[in-house]
């Protein structure tokens, strides 16, 4: 029933398109005002809210001792979940993630882990023993479209915002202390997603414009110019030309966004 | 210009077989080996959607299900599918989906399950090709086959067709890519790892191309099954 409505609504959203107009009357390529609150919660070792418009997501960092993997016993590692809850939309129901959320935060984890932002090897407490597993959850509290770039930037901002917390003698960590130590971050990627409805092609798409997509692509750059993840979703295609446009437009976008960190 | 671990050049592909039906109670199936991958793909539809609230009223809904047998990985998987087994199915099903002519077959359901049963990187690609021949070989209306084949880097060299080894080099990124190979159009795409925007310019190219020598392997797979009896 919600698919019969949301391709009435898709016509509209393209007839205008057409005509060069979006619904809140931004640029094809503009985003939505970023709105960026830190530590939203002090049992966090990081946190930050983002606002992308009405999309509204939290993310959290939790540091905990583990054992490093047998194959990098000198590097500590991230963890990133997320969770589109029922309060966020209609569409979205309780209980365990499924294929959506799980998409959201893989992408998120990739763009961030392959772009070397984190030093793994800085996470090491004592080689083959124990290392820091940086643990990044994500909470999609209100969906308003492109919950990918809200969830990345609101990633980040955490990590940014993170301080180890205090390790006991005994491995473990010292309930509710905190030291001075930041997160180093080396990079800033930033996630940049493009939704194409018919030809066009649409940064930071809202909800509507969101469901009326045939295609979606999401590429995360870095500040010295290099790509670290891309994800292609959707029913529908992109071609080879269409790709690089988003790629310089991601470039283009990312050095704003960054700038909101 | 270095050999690689395997003898292949920067542009080769690894030795691809296809089989178009093997799985007798399927609509339509498929095994491929490609390297030492070997997965498995069958087709069952279109059917009725169930459970019926997913049904689509304006299209077939493609269920698409990659898994890896316990014993396809080094150290044995867990059965239960994974994250990762989750976002390849969700990303492969929808690169399906543009081949196939969905709008046909309202309210019904396209199930492809893929089962890799031994792995070396890449088997993403494998069963999105194996599963294209399957789709096909259950009489499946569509486009074009998808033909895929991940490209890369790996020890500073732009290569296709990455294997384990190069996957896990220092600098490896790893980009599957998945095409209509008569308009090119790209169906998957992703990426993991640093590159330039200039190497991507290069890699989708290469992609493109080893793409369509895959589709020869997918066609002439299918020509094996139904041409094979002209005398």
């Amino acid at each position: 029933m919600q698919e019969m409505i949301w391709s009435l609504i898709k016509d509209k959203t393209l007839a205008e398109l057409k005509q060069g107009i979006r619904e809140d009357g931004r640029k094809f390529d503009q985003y939505r005002d970023v709105k960026i609150d830190y530590e939203f919660t002090k049992n966090a070792d990081g946190s930050a809210s983002v606002r992308l418009g009405n999309t509204f997501v939290l993310a959290g960092v939790k540091l905990q001792p583990g054992e490093p993997y047998p194959d990098q016993p000198d590097q500590g590692t991230i963890s990133v979940g997320a969770e589109l809850l029922a309060m966020a939309s209609p569409s979205f129901e309780t209980g365990p993630p499924k294929e959506d959320a799980i998409e959201l935060s893989r992408v998120v984890d990739r763009g961030i882990r392959e772009s070397d932002a984190i030093d793994f090897k800085s996470l090491c407490i004592r080689e083959k023993e124990l290392v820091w597993i940086t643990f990044l959850d994500l909470y999609i509290m209100n969906d308003d479209g492109n919950l990918f770039d809200a969830a990345a930037i609101a990633a980040l901002a955490a990590l940014k915002n993170t301080k180890f917390p205090k390790l006991g003698d005994d491995d473990k960590v010292v309930s509710g202390e905190r030291t001075s130590k930041r997160l180093e971050l080396n990079r800033l990627p930033m996630l940049n997603t493009f939704t194409k409805i018919s030809d066009i092609l649409l940064a930071d798409a809202s909800l509507k414009e969101t469901k009326a997509a045939d295609a979606r692509f999401s590429v995360c750059t870095t500040e010295d110019g290099y790509l670290s993840a891309f994800q292609k979703g959707g029913s529908g295609y992109f071609t080879k030309a269409e790709v690089s446009k988003c790629i310089d437009l991601a470039y283009i976008n990312s050095d704003k966004l960054r700038k909101l960190l | 210009m270095t050999k690689r671990t395997d003898g292949r050049g920067i542009h080769d592909l690894r030795p691809i077989k296809i089989v178009a039906g093997v799985i007798p109670r399927a609509d339509g199936s498929a095994y491929i080996e490609w390297g030492q991958n070997k997965v498995y793909a069958a087709v069952y539809g279109p059917k009725e959607c169930l459970p019926r609230h997913i049904a689509n009223p304006y299209k077939a809904v493609i269920t698409y299900n990659y898994r890896m047998a316990t014993f396809s990985v080094p150290d044995r998987k867990n059965p239960k599918p994974g994250r990762r087994e989750i976002e390849i199915s969700k990303v492969s099903g929808e690169a399906l989906e543009r081949a196939i002519f969905v709008e046909k077959f309202p309210n019904t359901e396209i199930e492809v399950n893929v089962e890799v049963i031994d792995s070396n990187a890449g088997t993403r690609v494998a069963a999105l090709a194996a599963a294209a021949v399957a789709l096909a070989d259950a009489g499946i209306p569509m486009r074009d086959l998808v033909s895929a084949v991940g490209v890369g880097k790996a020890n500073g060299q732009l290569i296709v067709d990455l294997n384990k080894e190069e996957e896990d080099a220092d600098d490896a990124v790893d980009i599957p890519i998945a095409i209509l190979p008569n308009s090119e159009e790209i169906l998957l795409l992703q990426m993991d790892g640093l590159l330039k925007k200039e190497e991507w310019e290069q890699l989708v190219e290469l992609g493109i191309n080893a793409a369509k020598n895959v589709y020869e392997i997918q066609k002439q797979a299918l020509k094996n099954k139904y041409c094979a009896k002209e005398e």
